[in-house]
């Protein structure tokens, strides 16, 4: 399997009233295609950042990132993010949240009809057809959550990043969607990193679990492989024996070796 | 001599209606003398809490602080030799609207003639305004260099009083109905520049963020995502640009002359028609209101 994504020596400093302050460093990862990434750490550990400097919303201020051979060198729609507070353009329908992100990509080279195809296709793959032509606030969080998805991968991107996607939604309704978010990653083999600070998601939804210490000048602490066969069901796992150990490893990194006080 | 003797014979035969009014005035106490001695009755029976809430909460506070204005006013009339009380306005008023849109001449015209003038040149200097404004206002906000290049000149320019550009506009233009639309144009571009440019550094990062990951062209990102979220604000700028409009333009009318409500109450001090000053000064507030109540309902569509 070739290395999809790259990430080579990279350090960030953010330049502050204070001084410099360093976020990340000494960051090396490389993502295989078609692998499924968690990025896990305390908040303030640079999770984020991390994922921002794939996406090229930011420079890394030493080290060099790649994405399919080629330098990532800002944000683009081979790179699509579905934002922790999922983003959408409040005055656009879901349709048109989702058709802005189609008609960027695939307007040179198809009709009207083909492009609003795909728009359709994209809200049905996240269950979202009969709210088409809804505005974002007439819908719940978690049906606004799966239009972000639903915009990231109608624009068929090399790499899906995932900034806490599912954090802002309570746990059943979390549930459901990486339920969901597993089932349309599979059917689509896209290659996708996630952050997230939520230790069953990252266990039920990786391949491989990138466990950060703290910061400032966090690093990658360990990296973690999840053996389990998919599909995975969340209920199968709770009584697999190795579900309960990988699960406990990140809990011990976490708690034990990389504790945090309580802010 | 012939207006203000006919002013003073007015004056004379409205007198004792004024002390009537006065008496009316005096008289509210007594007569709600009467229904508070039944109000038990009514309050078990007719009266319901929402009723109640509906007629002290919304009715009757504006009706009261009208009529302890009206009440003011005719005070302050009865004690003063030339200001008319409300009546006398009142009479005055319902005389000047039977017939607002005669026309004897250039200097001689129905109060709708000068209204509608007015309005037309507040819209002009206002459209006018809103048609350069609004677009500066994007590129100071987008921009940062434009921002830096422009925030001197309009620190130094937006305090001047709108006035202090008529000269400029009576040499540049010379003539009194463009410079008028000048000091329009130049005094409401302010406010709708400054929101506009104020919205457009508002915008959340997470949709500027959404853009910058689509890689939206610059169009794309003026329609889709700057334009609808600077709305709110730019209606802001717009509703806060024709209220100055509307002040400038009575000033403005009073030095250039020609046809418009401004003019009008210059002519009418003229006349000495105190009368008809104080209905112009209704009229222009009314106007005004209604100006400023319409784009509030406009600015509410665009609320998202």
């Amino acid at each position: 399997m070739s290395k999809y994504v790259q990430v080579e020596g990279v350090k960030v400093v953010f330049e502050t009233k204070n001084g410099n302050f360093v976020a990340i460093k000494d960051i090396d990862l490389s993502v295989q295609q078609g692998e499924f990434i968690s990025i896990i750490g305390h908040s303030g550990c640079g999770k984020s950042t991390l994922l921002n400097l794939v996406a090229g919303l930011i420079e890394p201020t030493a080290g060099a990132l790649f994405c399919s051979g080629r330098e990532i060198d800002g944000p683009g729609p081979e790179r699509a993010v579905v934002f922790q507070n999922h983003s959408l353009l409040p005055w656009l329908t879901c349709f048109g949240n989702v058709y802005l992100a189609v008609e960027r990509v695939f307007s040179r080279k198809e009709d009207k009809a083909s492009l609003k195809k795909r728009t359709h296709d994209a809200l049905e793959l996240v269950g979202l057809s009969h709210a088409a032509q809804k505005l974002p606030h007439e819908i719940s969080g978690g049906m606004k959550q799966r239009v972000g998805i639903a915009r990231a991968l109608s624009m068929q991107p090399k790499v899906l990043l995932l900034d806490e996607p599912f954090g802002a939604l309570d746990a059943l309704t979390r549930a459901n969607l990486q339920d969901e978010l597993m089932r349309i990653v599979a059917a689509s083999g896209t290659t996708s990193i996630m952050v997230t600070h939520d230790v069953d998601e990252a266990v039920l939804l990786s391949d491989r679990i990138v466990m950060m210490t703290n910061g400032p000048a966090a690093t990658i602490g360990e990296i973690l492989n999840v053996n389990l066969s998919r599909p995975r069901n969340r209920l199968a796992l709770v009584e697999n024996a190795e579900y309960t150990h990988l699960r406990s490893e990140v809990l011990k990194f976490l708690y034990e070796r990389h504790a945090r006080k309580a802010a | 001599m012939t207006v203000i003797s006919i002013n003073r014979k007015i004056k004379d035969d409205i007198a004792p209606s004024i002390i009537k009014v006065e008496n009316n005035v005096m008289n509210i106490p007594d007569q709600q003398d009467g229904p508070k001695a039944e109000a038990p009755k009514r309050n078990s029976i007719l009266w319901s809490k929402p009723m109640r809430d509906v007629l002290f909460k919304t009715i009757l506070p504006p009706l009261l602080g009208m009529a302890l204005f009206i009440a003011g006013w005719a005070l302050l009339a009865q004690q003063s030799e030339n200001l008319p009380g409300p009546e006398k306005t009142w009479n005055s008023a319902v005389e000047l609207f039977s017939d607002p849109f005669y026309d004897n001449g250039p200097n001689d015209k129905g109060i709708g003639w000068n209204l509608l003038n007015s309005l037309q040149r507040v819209g002009i200097g206002f459209g006018l305004a809103a048609l350069i404004g609004i677009p500066l206002g994007f590129m100071i906000g987008r921009f940062a260099f434009f921002n830096g290049m422009t925030s001197p000149i309009i620190s130094l320019l937006r305090p001047v009083s709108p006035l202090a550009w008529l000269p400029i506009g009576l040499l540049v233009f010379q003539d009194s109905q463009p410079a008028a639309i000048w000091v329009i144009f130049i005094s409401s571009i302010w406010p709708m520049m400054i929101n506009t440019a104020v919205g457009v550094t508002k915008i959340p990062q997470d949709y500027m963020n959404v853009a910058r990951v689509l890689n939206l062209s610059e169009w794309k990102i003026f329609t889709r995502i700057l334009f609808p979220a600077v709305l709110p604000y730019m209606m802001t700028g717009v509703r806060l640009s024709i209220g100055v409009a509307w002040l400038v333009i009575v000033a403005a009318e009073m030095l250039t002359g020609g046809v418009g409500i401004g003019f009008w109450v210059w002519d009418e001090w003229n006349n000495l028609n105190v009368e008809h000053i104080i209905i112009a000064i209704f009229v222009i507030g009314i106007v005004g209101l209604l100006l400023e109540k319409f784009l509030m309902l406009v600015a509410k569509r665009f609320e998202y």
